[in-house]
């Protein structure tokens, strides 16, 4: 059961083989078991969830069951739960229960989804390692002295180590695609605005984007089914036909044309990530496909380009984070601006407080021309690297991280090795594209690699094709580490 | 030195929609404190603004009403800084690329025409309110104003004097309301300005280093405080100072301005779009569907009555200053069947009369113009005198009933008939010889006296024409 995918159980569930109560206890009792180690999950309510997994079993004995209805899934603790402690990973948000729901969160409602608890993730999605969570640092199921990647590293880990079937992350920079390499499970970012933003607590605005995490491209897939969908709260959202993202996915790959950016196979990505990269196009090759070298010339500028735009827009987002409404207020203060400052020098870790300063900078007065607009100006560059490229070829291949997982404390002290971590990754949502993560073997560690595919705007069907048929040629996907073994 | 008082103004419009500029909540103004703000205004982790399209839509129907260009493409952007009534940390408003850019607004300054010029205007949200009192050494928050669409109008610095720049905030207060997209409401907040004034010596064509003066909530607080800072600034250069670019608060109890904060101290606002909005983007089609809706505009209607009705050009201003005082005198106009010149003296005097001393709007008029109209048709046929239509216009106002029924109860029926008018007149004569041969022998003035005692015989119902004639060829002897 552990390691069924999605449509498995939900037949199991159709068929009364089990239901949805007992399945949500059973990953109710694994988290039990190993959350201590991990740390995945920050908020658990077993009883809400139980509820939850009882009225999935009435709607599926009434026969109004979807394709997921009573299936469990994680949610990453930067989407509002009605009634549910909602932290984004911050002390700001410690004692912040959600009174309303995100979109994302009422779609899998509606779905009758199972809300299994509340993953763990840097504070505010701010971070590649976990490790900036003020709930502490979530550990690498495959190994505990290895980060799990972040910043959606609780619900990569509670995947990875089959504390849930399926869990829900969004990606600024990577934070979707990086832990699902680093942790060895699959995850996509969906086109920019598929999924709605609302409810969901915003990094940066322009480049966040809900998405799911899981162990295959096919349960991807019935998940993005149920996490697309227009929502008029959210202007960016955007109005298209419903569409069905496994429809293609046992298409062949003959003349599949894959394109390989040369900026993605140099300087800094380490040999066994290399190798393992290069193995999975070989087998992509033997599955039909062509490679085709693309470039994107721009690709070293998304870094500096990043973290110019992402700050600049946490620096706004955070300021509601002002201890006057709701969220963390310092115990004691002499006056308003007193009462601000140590709200906010106690409720936000370094990382945040960091990107803060950085953003305020960029949007000052006298500097706003050379930052942030410039920053713009590269960012449609950026992007039209990328259509370039698309003119030949179908999807874009390459490693998602420069190196497997790295241990715990490695790169905490250095910000900018840490950035670097995404280097491959945050130009996918400089320019809104959909990018994923699918296990493409493992480094000489033996920690997992995870191969990127990026596809053109829209192209999700096409991308999980693309997954979906490596994972059935390879069984990457389906290893399990040993450590979550342990859970019995 | 005589020195010339330069004023611009920025004027903040409530546009008058039912929810808010980027929420559903309700604008309605008077409710308990945070009782209309929701999850958006209250900037709870997650949520996200959606544009009002009826706030946009007012918008543009001001910038068609002012001849400005609509921009097709306007951008959202936000204004950072830190206050408790500022749930997001920031006010979404509209920086480099507005709504609305240019158009000019004609004021009248007595019988002179004067064209202001118009910068931009750009839709924002209001923030709350920060209440200091009653709350022991803290402060109150009430968000039911955080997220009110307003509209911010920005004036050229084209307002020489308190005078106009009254003139040019009356000529945009009774646009506003006339184009229904903001009900005008000064003492709820609802048309505020803000004043930027400097000083230069007479002949000067370089501006003077400004003063900008916010919340200026009346007509009269407007005047009051550009007289006032102009009088400081000049007292401040004659006395060989300099002015420093400041804000500065109107303190009406005091009559005075004083510094709030200094342009050193003002804030860095960090401007930059807003992420969570898409450019605001106005088709043709929606610009063309708007320009159907306008109403006729203040300064057509104006030129109009002086055209159409042969009204004065101050007149014509008068009964044109408010939307429903011009309709309410066409009305009355059309029901009488003309007699314009008739109807305006009745609508700017008696009505208005009575409708300042009792605070009512013209709306709220206990006699509709149709009413006056059937007071008004008595004056015209001769039934009664202007000077006894008063007095039935009093009782119609007590409400004794309609005119005809008042003039017959009251038997205030003129008196018309010539041989009735004869037989006292000559009474009169003939009980005051000593005046008639007074009169005779030249002495014009006591005509009158004669009139009196006429009206007085009468009850005032006497055809005062008739009695003019009558009396004028009986006296002639």
């Amino acid at each position: 059961m552990l390691n069924s995918s999605l449509k498995e159980l939900a037949a199991m569930l159709a068929g009364k083989q089990i239901s949805s109560v007992e399945l949500a206890g059973e990953f109710l009792r694994r988290i039990k078991a190993l959350n201590p180690v991990y740390n995945a999950f920050v908020t658990l309510a077993e009883e809400e969830t139980l509820k939850q997994a009882q009225a999935a079993d009435e709607m599926i004995a009434a026969g109004r069951g979807q394709p997921l209805t009573g299936v469990p899934v994680a949610h990453k603790d930067i989407f509002c739960a009605n009634g549910w402690r909602t932290t984004a990973g911050s002390r700001m948000l410690g004692n912040f229960v959600a009174p309303y729901d995100a979109h994302v969160i009422e779609r899998f409602r509606q779905a009758g989804t199972v809300n299994l608890g509340k993953t763990n993730m840097d504070e505010f999605a701010m971070g590649s390692s976990n490790e900036n969570s003020h709930f502490g640092p979530v550990k690498n199921p495959w190994d505990v002295r290895a980060v799990p990647g972040g910043s959606s590293g609780g619900s990569a880990c509670a995947v990875a180590a089959r504390m849930a079937p399926a869990a829900t992350g969004t990606d600024t920079g990577g934070s979707i695609r990086q832990p699902a390499a680093l942790t060895g499970i699959s995850g996509i970012k969906p086109t920019y605005g598929l999924v709605s933003r609302y409810g969901m607590v915003a990094f940066a605005s322009s480049l966040d984007q809900g998405g799911p995490m899981a162990k295959s491209a096919e349960d991807l897939s019935l998940l993005l089914n149920v996490m697309v969908g227009f929502d008029p709260r959210d202007s960016t959202s955007l109005q298209r036909e419903a569409e069905d993202y496994g429809r293609d996915l046992e298409r062949p790959l003959a003349g599949l044309r894959i394109g390989l950016p040369r900026e993605y196979f140099a300087a800094g990505l380490s040999t066994d990530v290399e190798r393992a990269v290069q193995a999975a196009i070989g087998e992509y090759r033997r599955l039909g496909a062509q490679t085709v070298e693309v470039t994107l010339p721009n690709t070293r500028l998304s870094i500096p380009v990043y973290y110019v735009l992402a700050p600049a827009e946490a620096s706004s987002n955070l300021s509601r984070y002002d201890g006057v409404r709701y969220g963390y207020r310092a115990p004691e203060y002499r006056d308003l601006a007193d009462m601000y400052q140590k709200s906010r020098a106690q409720g936000f870790g370094p990382e945040v407080k960091r990107r803060i300063m950085i953003g305020t900078y960029v949007l000052s007065h006298g500097y706003y021309d050379a930052y942030y607009l410039q920053a713009q100006k590269l960012r449609r560059l950026i992007a039209r690297d990328f259509s370039e490229a698309f003119k030949h070829c179908d999807v874009i291949m390459g490693p998602t991280s420069p190196t497997t997982a790295f241990n715990l404390g490695e790169k905490s002290s250095d910000p900018v090795q840490m950035y670097l971590s995404d280097i491959y990754t945050i130009a996918v949502n400089l320019a809104g594209l959909p990018g994923m993560s699918i296990p493409a073997g493992v480094g000489d560690d033996g920690r997992p690699v995870g191969l990127q595919i990026i596809g053109n705007y829209f192209s999700e069907a096409k991308m999980l094709n693309v997954a979906h048929r490596y994972q059935q040629a390879t069984d990457w996907h389906a290893r399990m580490p040993e450590g979550a073994k342990a859970g019995g | 030195m005589q020195w010339e008082v330069v004023v611009g103004l920025e004027v903040h419009a409530q546009l008058s929609t039912r929810s808010k500029m980027f929420s559903a909540a309700s604008t309605a103004y008077g409710a308990a404190p945070n009782t209309q703000a929701c999850a958006v205004d209250i900037a709870l982790p997650g949520v996200l603004p959606v544009a009002n399209r009826g706030a946009v839509e007012r918008a543009i129907k001001f910038g068609l009403a002012v001849g400005g260009a609509i921009n097709r493409r306007s951008v959202f952007a936000r204004k950072n800084y830190f206050y408790p009534d500022l749930p997001k940390g920031y006010q979404i408003s509209q920086y480099e690329i507005p709504v609305v850019s240019r158009g000019s607004v004609v004021i009248q300054v007595g019988e002179r025409e004067k064209t202001i010029r118009l910068t931009r205007a750009h839709l924002e949200e209001d923030a709350g309110k920060s209440l200091h009192e009653d709350f022991h050494g803290m402060t109150g928050i009430d968000l039911n104003r955080a997220g009110t669409p307003l509209l911010e109008i920005v004036s050229e610095p084209e307002m020489r004097g308190s005078a106009e720049a009254v003139a040019y905030a009356k000529a945009l207060h009774s646009l506003v309301r006339y184009l229904d997209i903001c009900d005008g409401n000064m003492q709820e907040g609802s048309f505020r300005c803000d004043a930027n004034v400097s000083v230069r010596p007479l002949g000067s064509d370089q501006l003077g280093t400004r003063c900008e003066i916010k919340n200026l909530n009346s007509f009269r607080f407007l005047e009051r405080a550009i007289e006032f800072e102009a009088a400081r600034q000049i007292a401040v250069l004659e006395d060989g100072g300099v002015i420093r670019q400041e804000t500065r608060l109107y303190d009406s109890d005091k009559d005075e301005t004083r510094s709030m904060r200094s342009k050193e101290e003002a804030h860095d606002y960090r401007y930059f779009p807003d992420p969570d909005l898409l450019p605001l983007q106005i088709s043709d089609a929606w610009v063309a569907e708007v320009y159907a809706t306008l109403p006729e505009l203040p300064q057509a209607k104006r030129e109009r009555f002086v055209a159409e009705f042969g009204l004065s050009a101050y007149d014509a201003g008068v009964l044109t200053a408010s939307r429903e005082m011009a309709d309410y005198f066409e009305a009355v106009v059309k029901a009488l069947g003309g007699e314009p010149k008739l109807c305006a003296n009745w609508v700017m005097g008696d009505l208005s009369g009575i409708l300042n001393k009792e605070g009512l709007a013209i709306g709220e008029s206990r006699i509709g113009s149709a009413r006056l109209a059937g007071l008004l048709r008595r004056i015209v046929d001769g039934t009664i005198s202007g000077k006894i239509a008063k007095e039935v216009f009093e009782a119609m106002w007590g409400g004794v009933g309609e005119a005809d029924a008042i003039i017959d109860a009251k038997g205030l029926r003129q008196i018309s008939d010539a041989s009735e008018i004869e037989n006292i007149l000559d009474q009169i004569i003939a009980a005051n010889p000593s005046q008639v041969a007074e009169y005779r022998a030249g002495k014009d003035k006591l005509f009158g006296f004669f009139v009196g005692q006429a009206m007085k015989a009468t009850k005032g119902k006497a055809n005062p024409a008739q009695v003019n004639e009558i009396l004028k060829r009986k006296l002639a002897g």
